[in-house]
């Protein structure tokens, strides 16, 4: 590839980029591994405000709401990631 | 920006043919990416780049993929095959290319991923997801030829359904030999969750038979848990014998059906070997496996130690304290995925966190799990400190059977994700 192109190259994708999302914070983008459409056993995420899953994520760390699983996972996030997270979650369903 | 606004901008570069059909599609000019393998790793990776504006080309020789995870309940008896397999239709649909082949070798300095057929792909980044291959030069006795009458079983197939009609023939005061490997190998958890199941097959089918686990380890991963269940559920019939007592096979003999371990010779009627396992043999070619057999990275960026511009993901690299599992490598390809789309614009990714959970099947109605979660420190993927774990000792049939069905929706959530 010549420099020439490469320069070209890159300015195409980044303009191209505007329209991609900012980077998904730390942790977020493994939740659709098991959280997926709504009706499986595992619940769906879509449709919480990013307020309930902040809470649903604290509640499971102290212990206050029982899990079989998510208590061992929230306590990987101090509040502000789990907070990072939880708005990330509730912003993609209003993208397209 | 509106898109007229954008068109505006771009007219400068008129002498370059491009359109603007998608806001996020800038035709040729797009970076390449080429992907290796198109299991839980590269299929998940594929797509999160094709999403994020990369021009992404898939080498997969398969036009159907057969799961591992779940397949274990194949050769129990209780799954079809079908429910293992999967296409590559919807990523076709999104504009992924897939080239149904052979990835041979690659030169680094040219950026060119050499086919089988001989043909050549360029690249901008190249991400290797090839998952396991048998190292048949590493227990004596044990190569391809006597995989067809000792399956492995280890990738999904043609081997689940030899194993499963093998213990099917089998007669009712049978012997059921598994041979496991030492660390690190694909699924830690996978060969004790067949071992049950096996187990719970015999019980109901062939109650006078046995099951004779020889391991090379003498811990292995939710073993208490396991323990328990099989104390519980299959006395009498499952027998585990450790590194320590002697269940380190040294040598198979397909002819006489022996099981060779250091203290003890073991006659089989039917016989499961697990060998040892390494990168598959692409990582190899490509220079990006080091000499244990497993690809060293970047746990930032899942860059290669050894290659420029060559990511390597799920089983084949050595992600630290992650487990080479389905989640795992679909955890790791959506990390990567970013990082290469940001590296390709000359851009820096922030540290990531990353997620397992490995449910596995002791019983029906009966699951069990690890999970835990990832971070880089000093270089590699470690813990995070206070998190993470295995379900309760002791917790409730009704607890069990509450993880049995979260591991169901799992396996469905995730086939979809990476090929629905
Ligand atoms: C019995 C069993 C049970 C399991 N259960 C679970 C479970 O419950 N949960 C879980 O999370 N994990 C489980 N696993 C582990 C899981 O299957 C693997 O960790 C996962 O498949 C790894 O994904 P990967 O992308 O690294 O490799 P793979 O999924 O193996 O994909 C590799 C792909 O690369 C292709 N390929 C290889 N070489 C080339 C080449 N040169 N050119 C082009 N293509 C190539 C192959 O055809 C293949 O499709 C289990 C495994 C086994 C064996």
């Amino acid at each position: 590839m010549t420099r020439a192109r490469a320069t070209v190259l890159a300015f195409l994708f980044s303009m191209g980029s505007a329209c991609a999302q900012s980077p998904a914070p730390p942790g977020a983008l493994s939740c659709s591994g098991c959280h997926g459409a709504a009706g499986g056993e595992i619940p769906s995420l879509s449709g919480l405000s990013a307020d309930e899953i902040t809470e649903a994520m604290g509640a499971f760390k102290s212990g206050a709401r029982p899990a079989t699983l998510m208590n061992r996972l929230a306590k990987g996030f101090n509040e502000t990631e789990t907070r990072a997270i939880a708005q990330w979650l509730a912003s993609q369903r209003s993208s397209p | 920006m509106s898109s007229a606004s954008r068109r505006g901008v771009l007219s400068g570069a008129a002498t370059l043919a491009f359109s603007l059909a998608a806001p996020c599609v800038i035709g040729q000019a797009r970076p390449q990416a080429v992907i290796i393998g198109g299991g839980f790793g590269g299929a998940t990776c594929a797509r999160y780049l094709n999403r994020l504006g990369v021009a992404v080309t898939l080498l997969e020789p398969n036009a159907t993929y057969v799961a591992c995870p779940f397949s274990n309940l194949v050769i129990h008896g209780s799954r079809d095959l079908a429910s293992q397999q999967f296409g590559y239709e919807a990523l076709k649909r999104e504009g992924i290319v897939i080239v149904p082949e052979m990835a041979a070798g690659v030169d680094a300095d040219a950026r060119l991923v050499r086919l089988a057929s001989g043909t050549t792909l360029p690249y901008d980044r190249l991400v290797l997801s090839p998952g396991i291959d048998m190292r048949f030069d590493a227990l004596p006795g044990y190569d391809d030829a006597a995989a067809q009458i000792m399956p492995h079983a280890w990738k999904a197939g043609p081997q689940t359904l030899l194993l499963r009609s093998q213990l099917e023939a089998m007669r009712d005061g049978g012997v059921v030999v598994m041979s496991v490997p030492a660390n690190p190998y694909r699924c830690p958890p996978g060969p004790y969750e067949r071992a049950s199941l096996i187990a719970h097959y015999l019980k109901t089918h062939k109650p006078k038979s046995k099951l004779i686990v020889l391991d090379a380890k003498d811990a292995f991963s939710k073993q208490k848990l396991f323990q328990m269940a099989w104390k519980e559920l299959y006395p009498g019939i499952l027998e585990w014998v450790a590194l320590g007592a002697g269940g380190k096979t040294t040598e198979v003999s397909v002819k006489d059906m022996v099981v060779v371990t250091e203290f003890d010779r073991h006659k089989a009627d039917v016989a499961n070997i697990i060998p040892p396992q390494q990168a598959g043999s692409i990582a190899v070619a490509a220079g990006v496996a080091d000499k244990s057999g497993w690809c060293p990275i970047d746990p930032v960026t899942f860059a290669s130690k050894l290659r420029p511009r060559m990511h390597v993901i799920g089983d084949a690299a050595i992600a630290g304290a992650m487990p080479k599992s389905a989640f795992a490598a679909n955890s790791q390809a959506k990390v990567c995925a970013s990082a290469v789309a940001l590296l390709l614009r000359g851009e820096t990714p922030a540290s990531p966190k990353l997620l397992n959970t490995c449910y596995s099947i002791v019983a029906p109605a009966y699951g069990i799990s690890v999970a835990d979660v990832y971070h880089p420190a000093r270089g590699i993927l470690v813990d995070v400190e206070g998190a993470g774990g295995v379900s309760t000792l002791g917790a409730s049939s009704e607890v069990r059977a509450r993880e049995a069905a979260y591991a169901d929706s799992w396996f469905k959530t995730i086939s979809s994700e990476v090929f629905g």
